[in-house]
């Protein structure tokens, strides 16, 4: 006996076997990234009000990159209704625009993303020590205005030895705008464009820092479930590439000949993958780059 | 917009007559061409290869963790003196750290704890009563000719092969083992071996979290698989409520371990980056160590590893249990040769159970100081699903009624699980309080809890369905007399084991000591005559007794496969359809499509002339006869 | 790769008598092409309000945040729906599905209620 239904649909269930496997995989896709979202949302419900940063990430970079997710996920159902229309040329089309915007996509956020946080510095100050860069912090005028305090001095460090060398007493740091004119309604998070440091620079003593690090995963919770998650959404759309690359090249395609059917298929499971990790991303980038 | 609905011109095949039961052993001419050694046996897409593979692996590490324990027990019962014999030789492979001068220190014995726990439950249990059994009886008896998928068959066996070989290497690396306990909470498992010479990767707890990895990705894959394999390649005729309970067991299990299993995977991912990468997932603000604090940024909750931790924990109970009670209703259908006793309730509380279990969690978190809202729905949840439970094991008790039993060894194990499970299960409801459980929380009394289900309830439920299938997939059965010797001490020892662990865990005894409680006041109280600390010894004892208590099955095993009596396709005289396909199967399993007629026990069905009707059999005039009088009756 | 490529293929499904079947997929895949280029602009123009809308304060943070995983939702609504073609699937993919949405659910209501009721806070 060979293995029933691996093209055509079982007549109770309507379904053919991968259909069943793709789902039944998203069903489990859908529980890890709850847990990790559910993580995410217990961590910041446990932060002290107001700790939990904002506007950190780059949003027209963000938005660009969840567009180019979106066109493609146009592109692949438009590959998998060529093929179901039997316009080979069309899918052919269609899939490589479809991998071309996952490049994009990874390109972007390795690239650019990614290294541009590891290269930001923050400091926080510890609480006794708030009053003495109060320039720096502005918690007196927040105060006024009822809002919770800062505890954080971001920019550009100058001298990246701090980091590891004892010896080393202070940092010194070309200040984020909301840091070198806390006072200023205008200058504080978030912005929609990306505003680089200023030129003022503010020497902070080591001593007077409870924790200080660039913006790595161990910088905080948030920097901490922002790498995780979009890193496991990047691994997932490394996957869907690797795949759609296949399906694309000869050695997927050659399957077009013996049966089309089979090989529309193929794209529509490794479609509803790829589209599960678009739907994943429509919240990570509300969740990271906007609240 | 459907795609392929339309495709579906399924070729009506006209249904082929059912197969006798007795022995055709020809093969079915199907599959000619001879594979080379390593593709047959070593990367195999053959279900029943695959779930061979599964079995036999799962005994080693299973025996591995149990002699895991055996090492534990000699520090129970005798703490701070030299282990006898193999003292020396530990010492050398594990290092002066772990063990010297033949004695073994505190650190060893943590690491020997936790990895008794995940060997067991991880690399034990679920390969052996989930993906062995699964892979080997589930598609032969709903008709299949393999599983769905039968490469992501095999990617599954390698991750599992992967995750057990990094979990067996971290025994090597410096500082040893995982010692987090199996349940790695945190933070104690995330600073765990963070000294001086602190290695990112190249440590216990690390090896821990990557080899879980892979252990998950296995489970996954697997648990897709079944799904769609139940779903997707049932033969004609096999509906739903035709499907045996082990089928409907596996069919619960594998949605358990898809739908539990990731969210510990995301778990498992941000502890690994708490740990690689330095992150503060599960580490609070403020944490200070050996007098310093630690240099982190904080934010994280410990609490939040409990909750996914044990969001699968739960599931993962009822994973290793459901397997085993799927074999046993199995095997006490036929043994007792008469219907199994309510099989629509049975599949309706093994369904309950498994939307129940996702629900039940933080009953393991009553001492993480959760308040009386949550603690009082946790509580209510758990009392709820003791339901489900007791339906399964009543009607497991009441089929026995009125049958004629025969005691063969798969039966012998089989009816010794109930008393065993029933007594696991029972004693859990004190845990399931609140208020009871403040008391008893992390004694002895939750190890012989758990230990009664799993232990003398799986394992031997998996004992019973390895003598069960034996003759399936090898066309040889297992010696009777040496199975008979096997069953009896082990029961014996099971019981003189984990008894007494509730006697110690009333008197406060910490499951977690490494002395033994040895000096611990109420430790010393004495009840049976023998004070908390001195009922280590006989408990030690028994379990080196049942260590070797399992020398006779493994002699049976190997030599049954060479030299056990030869049987033929149905020596049980079962009803199911695994048992109309030769023993063992070839490739591809049947030699025609087989068509299901009727419920899978059809036991003594009045006016046949045989006891057994098996599901292949097509209706007779005398057997719409028997239904309807059934059916008149009220019956069935 | 070529039209001969189809022709072979279309030879192929006339072998296995899905010829006339074919056309008439074709035909009903060809009319949803223009839905799905509208829930791609669709999608695009909500993204750009999400962005928007993050800007303008709705008084509260639990405001702001139920403003843009409401926005989120519809979106994921429109993927699952038209793209992933669950508006008209399979009975067995939705059980599937609605225990998984079951659990989901649990998994976030119960860690916040037990976040929410500590004995100690």
């Amino acid at each position: 006996m060979e293995i029933p239904y691996t093209v055509t649909a079982r007549p109770d269930t309507g379904l053919w076997n991968a259909k069943v496997g793709i789902w039944l995989f998203l069903a489990s896709e859908v529980m890890l990234f709850g847990g990790l979202f559910s993580a995410y949302v217990f961590l910041r419900l446990d932060a002290d009000p107001g700790s939990w940063p904002h506007g950190l990430l780059n949003v027209p970079v963000g938005t660009m990159n969840t567009g180019i997710l979106i066109a493609s996920s146009v592109t692949v159902v438009m590959a998998w209704a060529s093929l179901k229309m039997r316009k080979f040329r069309a899918y052919w089309w269609y899939m490589l625009v479809t991998i071309l915007c996952g490049v994009i996509f990874l390109a972007v956020k390795l690239v650019y993303e990614w290294p541009q946080k590891f290269d930001h510095f923050g400091a926080f100050i510890k609480k006794d020590k708030l009053e003495k860069y109060e320039q720096y912090l502005g918690n007196h005028h927040l105060a006024e205005r009822g809002l919770a305090p800062r505890r954080e001095i971001t920019g550009h460090l100058h001298n990246k030895e701090a980091l590891h060398d004892e010896n080393v007493k202070e940092y010194e740091i070309a200040l984020d705008p909301v840091n070198a004119d806390p006072t200023n309604p205008d200058m504080d998070r978030p912005h929609f464009l990306y505003v680089p440091p200023t030129d003022k620079v503010a020497t902070i003593e080591k001593e007077d820092v409870e924790y200080a690090n660039m913006f790595l995963p161990k910088h905080s919770a948030y920097f901490a479930s922002y790498f995780t998650i979009t890193g496991l959404h990047g691994a997932h759309v490394l996957g869907g590439v690797i795949v759609f690359t296949y399906l694309w090249l000869p050695m997927g395609t050659k399957l077009y000949k013996r049966n089309p059917e089979h090989l529309a298929n193929r794209v529509e499971v490794a479609g509803l993958f790829w589209h599960f990790v678009d739907l994943v991303w429509i919240f990570v980038f509300p969740l990271f780059y906007l609240l | 917009m459907d795609a392929s609905s339309g495709l579906a011109t399924h070729a009506d095949h006209p249904p082929s007559p059912g197969s006798g039961a007795a022995g055709d052993h020809h093969d079915s001419g199907h599959d000619h061409h001879e594979l080379p050694f390593w593709r047959k046996y070593l990367i195999s897409t053959d279900h029943k290869v695959i779930g061979i593979q599964y079995g036999i692996s799962g005994l080693i590490f299973l025996f591995f963790g149990f002699s895991l324990m055996m090492l534990m027990r000699w520090q129970l019962a005798y703490p701070g003196q030299e282990i006898p014999v193999i003292g020396n030789l530990l010492g050398r492979m594990f290092g002066p750290g772990a063990v010297e001068n033949g004695v073994m220190k505190a650190e060893f014995y943590n690491s020997l704890g936790a990895m008794h726990g995940t060997i067991m439950i991880f690399l034990g249990i679920v390969p052996i009563a989930f993906a062995a059994f699964g892979n080997f009886v589930v598609p032969l008896q709903i008709g299949a000719p393999d599983m769905t998928f039968p490469k992501i068959n095999m990617a599954s066996y390698q991750a599992f092969v992967i995750g057990g070989t990094v979990m067996l290497i971290s025994f090597f690396v410096p500082g040893g083992a995982a010692k987090g306990g199996w349940t790695s909470y945190t933070p104690l498992a995330v600073l765990s071996d963070k000294g001086p010479t602190y290695d990112p990767f190249w440590n216990g707890q690390t090896l821990w979290l990557v080899g879980f990895i892979f252990l998950i990705t296995s489970s996954l894959l697997g648990a897709v698989n079944f799904i769609a394999t139940i779903i997707q390649l049932r033969a004609k005729g096999m509906t739903w409520m035709r499907l045996p309970f082990f089928v409907w067991a596996q069919f619960v299990t594998a949605f358990l371990l898809l739908l539990a299993f990731p969210p510990l995977e995301a778990a498992v991912v941000m502890q690994l980056m708490d740990r690689a990468a330095g992150t503060s997932f599960f580490l609070p603000s403020g944490l200070v160590v050996n007098g310093a604090p630690l240099h982190i940024s904080g934010g994280g909750s410990p609490l939040l590893w409990q909750h996914l931790f044990w969001f699968l924990g739960h599931p993962e109970v009822y994973v290793l249990i459901l397997p085993g009670m799927g074999i046993v209703a199995e095997i006490i259908a036929n043994n007792t040769r008469k219907p199994l006793w309510g099989y629509k309730s049975l599949v309706f509380a093994a369904l309950v159970l498994g939307f129940l279990s996702f629900i039940v969690w933080a009953h393991h978190m009553w001492l993480t100081g959760m308040g009386s809202v949550v603690s009082a729905f946790f509580q209510t949840t758990t009392m709820i699903i003791s339901i489900p439970s007791v339906i399964i094991l009543s009607a497991f008790f009441i089929s026995l009624w009125g049958g004629s039993i025969r005691f063969n060894v798969p039966m012998l194990f089989a009816t010794a699980f109930l008393p065993m499970f029933g007594i696991g299960g029972l004693t859990g409801i004190p845990l399931a309080f609140n208020s009871a459980d403040l008391y008893l929380h992390d004694t002895y009394y939750v190890i012989a809890h758990f230990h009664y289900i799993v232990a003398p309830g799986t394992i031997f439920a998996v004992f019973a369905g390895i003598y069960f299938w034996f003759p399936k997939a090898t066309g040889r059965r297992m010696n009777e007399f040496w199975g008979k010797v096997h069953f009896w001490p082990s029961l014996i020892c099971m019981n003189i084991i984990f008894l007494p662990m509730f006697l110690q865990g009333m008197l406060g005894m910490h499951r977690r000591w490494y002395d033994g409680g040895q000096g611990w006041t109420l430790a010393g109280e004495k009840v049976w005559g023998l004070t908390g600390f001195q009922w280590n010894t006989p408990i030690s004892i028994a379990a080196w007794v049942m260590g070797l208590a399992q020398l006779p099955f493994i002699i049976n095993f190997f030599w049954s496969i060479w030299r056990g009596e030869k049987v033929n396709n149905n020596p049980w005289e079962a009803t199911t359809l695994e048992w109309t396909a030769p023993s063992p199967p070839p490739h591809g399993n049947f030699a025609t499509e087989p068509h299901v007629y009727r419920g899978p026990y059809e036991y003594s069905l009045p006016g046949r002339e045989a006891d057994f009707t098996m599901q292949s059999e097509p209706m007779t005039e005398s057997d719409r006869k028997a239904y309807e009088a059934a059916a008149a009756a009220g019956v069935h | 790769m070529n039209e001969n490529d189809q022709t072979i293929a279309t030879e192929n499904a006339m072998a296995n008598g899905h010829a006339e079947h074919d056309d008439h997929v074709a035909h009903n895949v060809a009319k949803h092409i223009r839905g799905y280029m509208l829930v791609g602009a669709t999608l695009i123009t909500f993204t750009a309000i999400t962005v928007f809308l993050s800007y303008v304060n709705f008084g509260t943070m639990k405001a702001n945040v139920a403003v843009a995983m409401l926005v989120a939702t519809f979106k994921a609504g429109l993927v699952a729906l038209i793209f992933m073609h669950l508006k008209s699937e399979k009975r067995m993919i939705y059980r599937i599905l609605m225990f998984t949405a079951f659990f989901v659910l649990g998994l976030f209501f119960l860690t916040y209620l037990a976040w929410y009721d500590p004995i100690t806070r």
